[in-house]
C-alpha cells in the first residue's frame, strides 16, 4: 500500500460519501487518532454534517476498507510477482545458455551443462497459428456480432448468443481432442488442395512435417473456433451500445440495413471490435493444451509455412512439464514462459487502451 | 371539381419516396447473406464437436462404474473402472481455488466499486484486465517457480488450486463488479440516511442485493477453471486411484486423465476413456453454467 495512494483514496471517498449522504447525523463519535494525521492534511471541509466522516473513521470501517483494498492489491501484487519470479528463475538459465536466445531455432535442455535454447521457432509458430486464427475469426466474429445485434429479432437474439456462448464453455482439451482426431483428418483434402495449387506462396509451401494433419494450419483453425466466442461477445456488447439516434438518423435518410451498419454501427464499434480481436489474440497466443494436442512436433526447424509442425511457447512448456526437475533446464522453459507473459501483457494492454473504457475484458 | 375526381394518369411531381436502387438492394441482400452465413459457420464446428463427443463418449458414461469407481487396478486395455478419481480431483482442486479466489475476488470488486479512487484503483482495474489475459500455463509456471523451485514443496493438487486462483480471480472480480454497479444508489443513500456506516451498508445492503449476480459470476468462474489443463500438467502427477488429499501425492483430474490416456494408451479402451472423460468434463462444466444462468434468471436486481 503506497502512502500517497491511500491518502488520495481516503480523501476522495469521504468526499463522495458526503455527496451521497447529506443527512443530519452530527459528529457524535470522536474520530480515532489513527486517521487524524492523514485527515488533517487532506480534509478542509467542516465535519458537523458529515456522516461519511464519522463512519469512515470507525474500527469496522477501517478494517473493512483495509480488507477490500488489500484484496485489490492482491491482484496488483500477483502480476508483479508473476513477472518477478519468472525473471528470477529465468536469469540463471539465460546466462548459462550457449545459443542465442532470440535467434536460435534449437531448444535442447537435456544436458544441464550445455543448454542450447532459443525462441525463434517458438515465436514463428506462435505468431503464425495465432494470426491465422485471428484472420479467420475476425470477419466471422464481426459477422456474428452484427447478426445478433442488427438482424436477429430480440426474442431470438438471446438463445442465439447462448449458442455462441456454448463454444466458450467447451474446455480447451476437448477442442484439442476433437481438432486432432476429428477435424484434422476431415480437412486434410482441403489442405492438400491448398498445397497443390497455392504451394508457390510461402504460407502454403510444403512444411517440415511428412503429413498434412496436425499442422499449424489445423491448429489455426481450432484456435479460430476457440477465440470466436471471445471476439463475438465483446463486439456484440459494443455494437449493441450504438446510439439509437444515430441508427434512426440513418434510417430516416432512407438507408438500407447494410447502410445503417456501415454509417452508424461500424464507425461506433470499430475500436471495440479491434479491442475484442486483441483479447482473442491474447487468448490464442497463450492457448496451451489444444495446440499441444493438435500441432505435431517437428524434427527440423520451421520453414515459415502453415503446413509446418512445431511448438508454440505454451505447448513447449506443457510438453516438457513432466521433466521439470533440474533448475537450469526448467529455467529455460520459464524464460520461454516469461516471453509469453510479456507478449500477452502487451497485447492485453493494447486491447484495453484501444477500447477506451467501452469494453470490460 | 371533376378534375380532382379524375385519377391523374401520372404524378405531377416525382414520388417523395423512391425505390431503393438495384445496386443498393443487392449490397444489402449480400450483407444479410454473409452475416447469416457467419453465424452458421460458427454453429457448424460447435454441433460437429458436441455430436462427436456425444457419440464417442456416450457408451462410456452409461455404466454405473464410470461415475463410482476409479481406474485403480484396471489395465490400460480393459473396459472397466471409471473416472470417479478424476471427478474428485477436479472438484477438490476447484474448491481449493474457490475458497481463496471467491472472498478475495468479491472484496477486490467491492474495493473497485465502493472505495477505489485515484491511481491505485486505476492500476488495480488495469491489472485485473491483465490477469484475465494471463495464459494458464504462465500462471502454472509462476506457481511452480515460487512454490516448487524456491519454497521446495512437492507437486500436489493444492498447488493446482493456487494456480487456478489466478485464473478465477479476474472472472469473479469482473462479474461482481458489474453486479455491484447495478445496485441503485438510492439503496446506499437510504442506508446512510439512517446513520449506518459505509462498511455495514456494503455488507448488509449492497452485497445482499447483488448476491445472485455474484453467485452467477462465481459459477462461471468455476466452469472456467475446471476445464483448465495446463496447471495440472505442470503442478501435479496423475494417479489412477482416488486421492481426496490435495496436499499429498498425485491427484487425477478429468483433463489430466484425458491427456494421460491420449498420450499413453492407444487401445480401444483408452479411446473410450478419452471421449468419455471429455463428455463428462463438458457435462460438469455445463452443469455449472446452467446453474449460473438459472440463478441469474430468477433473481435479477430489482429496484
Amino acid at each position: 500500500m503506497t502512502p500517497d495512494g491511500d491518502e488520495a483514496d481516503a480523501n476522495t471517498v469521504s468526499e463522495r460519501t458526503t455527496e451521497r449522504a447529506p443527512s443530519d447525523d452530527p459528529e457524535t463519535r470522536g474520530r480515532p487518532t489513527g486517521s487524524a494525521t492523514m485527515s488533517t492534511v487532506t480534509d478542509t471541509q467542516p465535519t458537523a454534517t458529515d456522516p461519511g466522516r464519522t463512519t469512515s473513521g470507525g474500527t469496522g470501517e477501517r478494517v473493512f476498507r483495509g480488507l477490500t483494498t488489500g484484496s485489490g492489491l492482491v491482484v496488483v501484487a500477483a502480476i508483479a510477482l508473476i513477472g518477478l519470479f519468472l525473471v528470477v528463475q529465468a536469469v540463471p538459465s539465460l546466462l548459462a545458455n550457449n545459443a542465442n536466445f532470440l535467434t536460435s531455432p534449437e531448444f535442447v535442455t537435456t544436458d544441464a551443462a550445455n543448454l542450447r535454447f532459443g525462441i525463434r521457432d517458438l515465436l514463428v509458430v506462435t505468431l503464425l497459428s495465432s494470426l491465422m486464427a485471428l484472420v479467420i475469426a475476425m470477419p466471422i466474429g464481426m459477422g456474428i456480432a452484427l447478426f445478433l445485434t442488427q438482424y436477429t429479432p430480440p426474442r431470438l437474439a438471446q438463445p442465439f448468443s447462448y449458442v455462441i456462448g456454448l463454444l466458450a464453455a467447451v474446455p480447451s482439451i476437448v477442442f484439442g481432442l476433437w481438432g486432432i482426431l476429428v477435424l484434422a483428418p476431415a480437412i486434410e483434402p482441403f489442405a492438400a488442395f491448398l498445397q497443390t495449387y497455392l504451394g508457390w506462396f510461402f504460407l502454403f509451401a510444403p512444411g517440415n512435417l511428412p503429413v498434412l494433419t496436425g499442422t499449424i494450419f489445423t491448429g489455426g483453425i481450432v484456435l479460430a473456433i476457440m477465440i470466436l466466442p471471445i471476439i463475438t461477445a465483446t463486439t456484440r456488447e459494443v455494437f449493441a451500445q450504438t446510439p439509437r439516434f444515430q441508427v434512426e438518423a440513418a434510417q430516416a435518410l432512407g438507408a438500407t440495413r447494410w447502410e445503417v451498419i456501415r454509417m452508424a454501427v461500424l464507425p461506433y464499434g470499430r475500436s471495440g471490435f479491434i479491442a475484442a480481436s486483441m483479447l482473442g489474440l491474447g487468448r490464442a497466443l497463450g492457448e496451451t493444451i489444444a495446440v499441444l494436442l493438435v500441432i505435431r512436433a517437428a524434427t527440423s526447424p520451421s520453414t515459415g509455412s502453415l503446413f509446418d509442425g512445431g511448438y508454440t511457447f505454451a505447448s513447449l512448456i506443457a510438453s516438457a512439464a513432466s521433466e521439470f526437475s533440474q533448475p537450469l533446464p526448467t529455467g529455460a522453459y520459464i524464460s520461454a514462459g516469461l516471453v509469453l507473459f510479456v507478449l500477452t501483457f502487451v497485447v492485453n494492454a493494447i486491447a484495453r487502451v484501444v477500447a477506451g473504457g467501452k469494453v470490460n475484458g | 371539381m371533376s378534375a380532382a375526381l379524375d385519377a391523374p394518369e401520372r404524378p405531377a411531381a416525382p414520388a417523395t419516396f423512391r425505390n431503393v436502387s438495384t445496386a443498393r438492394k443487392i449490397k444489402d441482400r449480400l450483407a444479410t447473406v454473409l452475416v447469416s452465413l457467419a453465424f452458421l459457420i460458427a454453429v457448424i464446428p460447435l454441433v460437429w464437436l458436441l455430436v462427436s463427443v456425444l457419440i464417442k463418449g456416450f457408451p462410456a458414461i452409461v455404466s454405473a462404474d464410470w461415475w463410482t469407481r476409479s481406474l485403480s487396478g484396471v489395465t490400460p486395455d480393459e473396459v472397466r473402472g471409471g473416472v470417479y478419481h478424476a471427478i474428485v480431483g477436479t472438484l477438490v482442486q476447484a474448491v481449493i481455488s474457490g475458497v481463496i479466489a471467491v472472498p478475495v475476488g468479491i472484496l477486490a470488486a467491492v474495493y473497485l466499486v465502493e472505495y477505489g479512487r485515484g491511481r491505485l484503483a486505476k492500476t488495480t482495474s488495469f491489472m485485473v484486465d491483465i490477469l484475465s489475459g494471463v495464459p494458464s500455463i504462465v500462471a502454472a509456471l509462476f506457481i511452480f517457480a515460487l512454490f516448487v523451485s524456491i519454497v521446495g514443496l512437492e507437486q500436489s493438487g493444492f498447488l493446482v488450486g493456487l494456480a487456478l486462483v489466478l485464473l478465477m480471480l479476474p472472472v469473479v472480480i469482473r462479474n461482481t463488479e458489474e453486479m455491484l454497479r447495478l445496485v441503485p444508489d438510492e439503496l446506499r443513500e437510504a442506508s446512510y440516511a439512517l446513520g449506518i456506516p459505509k462498511w455495514k451498508t456494503i455488507l448488509r445492503i449492497v452485497l445482499p442485493t447483488a448476491l445472485s449476480g455474484t453467485i452467477t459470476g462465481v459459477m462461471l468462474a468455476f466452469a472456467r477453471v475446471m476445464g483448465e489443463t495446463a496447471p495440472v500438467l505442470v503442478l501435479v502427477g496423475y494417479a489412477r486411484a482416488i486421492n481426496f488429499n490435495p496436499f499429498e501425492g498425485n491427484q487425477a483430474s478429468l483433463p489430466l486423465l484425458i491427456y494421460t490416456e491420449l498420450s499413453t494408451n492407444p487401445s480401444a479402451a483408452g479411446q473410450l476413456r478419452i471421449w468419455g472423460g471429455a463428455l463428462t468434463l463438458i457435462l460438469i462444466v455445463m452443469l455449472f453454467q446452467l446453474a449460473a444462468s438459472l440463478i441469474s434468471r430468477y433473481s435479477a436486481i430489482s429496484k
